[in-house]
């Protein structure tokens, strides 16, 4: 692929992972703060595509964005049991 | 205000310190004389297509060790701390479109897996990339079936089995190759081939299995975990 192409690709990843960081930090419904982390488990996953580690980006689509979220959802109901 | 003055100076601090740090670096245009050394005598020394796989299991075989047991004492202390749930519970029924695509879409996603970690040592992926796909889709089938997962003793063999294989590989390294976990305990036979690389492919194949029963696992006591204890 033309390394410039690659470079506009991946400031563009970097701003929108950016954006999600922060609506899973200062969003105030859990749930929507979860699957925000999970998206930028998602695109760091094509980020680390792009910088040539296959192996780490499957590691990360695997569990940052499938198992991470689903833990993280049980966690979350249980503790919306909890406080009633 | 003195404590946002403070905050300010330390995240000054801290922001020199990581600017002395970057600041002259510098990218290296040669390899270090450990990465060269696995760049080039790697391949034939293991005969792995996929070098990264080479480092995991035959150079750093005793770290992935490290991290097979890091995990099974995780998934060990979740079991313990959860283990009270009642298994009376009622699930509510799952959609009938979840169920559907759950029975279409599980055997596609466990042949995913068990590919990426029996290709691990050509390809990129290997023993914890497959494990973990092995278990999102045991988690896809709770989520369709709630009241009839797989069951967890079968998780618990499988888990004890190839751990208790994997060790038994790296002592059989000791006894009859150069040194624990060495890879030519078996005939590296030709680069490409599914069997070759002497014995890694076996050892992704024990690491596969232990990590998608051991994350499995962790959701299975999740699930169950009590849930109304305080009221």
């Amino acid at each position: 692929m033309d390394p410039n192409l690659n470079i506009i690709i991946a400031i563009v990843l970097g701003i929108i992972i950016l954006v999600f960081a922060a609506l899973a930090i200062y969003h105030k419904k859990l749930s929507i703060a979860i699957i925000a982390a999970g998206a930028v488990s998602l695109l760091a996953s094509i980020m680390y595509l792009l910088l040539a580690a296959p192996d780490v980006a499957m590691t990360e689509a695997a569990i940052g964005s499938g198992l991470s979220v689903i833990i993280f959802f049980y966690a979350l109901s249980k503790i919306r049991k909890h406080h009633g | 205000m003195v404590k946002k003055l403070l905050l300010l100076v330390l995240l000054a601090g801290a922001g020199l310190m990581f600017w002395l740090g970057v600041s002259d670096y510098q990218v290296k245009e040669e390899l270090n004389p450990i990465a060269s050394y696995y760049a080039d005598q790697g391949l034939e020394e293991t005969g792995a297509a996929n070098l990264v796989t080479a480092v995991v299991v035959r150079y750093r075989g005793l770290d992935t060790l490290g991290e097979v047991t890091i995990l099974f004492l995780t998934a060990s202390i979740l079991g313990f701390f959860l283990i009270k749930g009642n298994k009376k519970e009622t699930f509510r029924d799952s959609s009938e479109i979840l169920k559907t695509a759950s029975r279409l879409l599980e055997p596609i996603i466990i042949l995913a897996g068990v590919y990426v970690f029996v290709n691990g040592h050509l390809t990129p992926g290997g023993g914890f990339q497959g494990g973990a796909i092995l278990a999102s889709a045991l988690i896809l089938s709770y989520l369709a079936n709630p009241t009839d997962g797989i069951s967890k003793t079968l998780l618990k063999v499988t888990e004890s089995f190839s751990g208790l294989s994997f060790v038994i590989i790296g002592v059989l390294g000791i006894v009859l190759a150069g040194g624990f976990l060495d890879s030519t305990l078996l005939p590296a036979g030709s680069i490409g081939n599914l069997i070759s690389a002497g014995v890694i492919p076996i050892i992704y194949i024990f690491v596969g299995l232990k990590v998608g029963s051991e994350l499995a696992g962790i959701v299975t006591n999740l699930k169950y975990a009590p849930k109304n204890e305080s009221e």
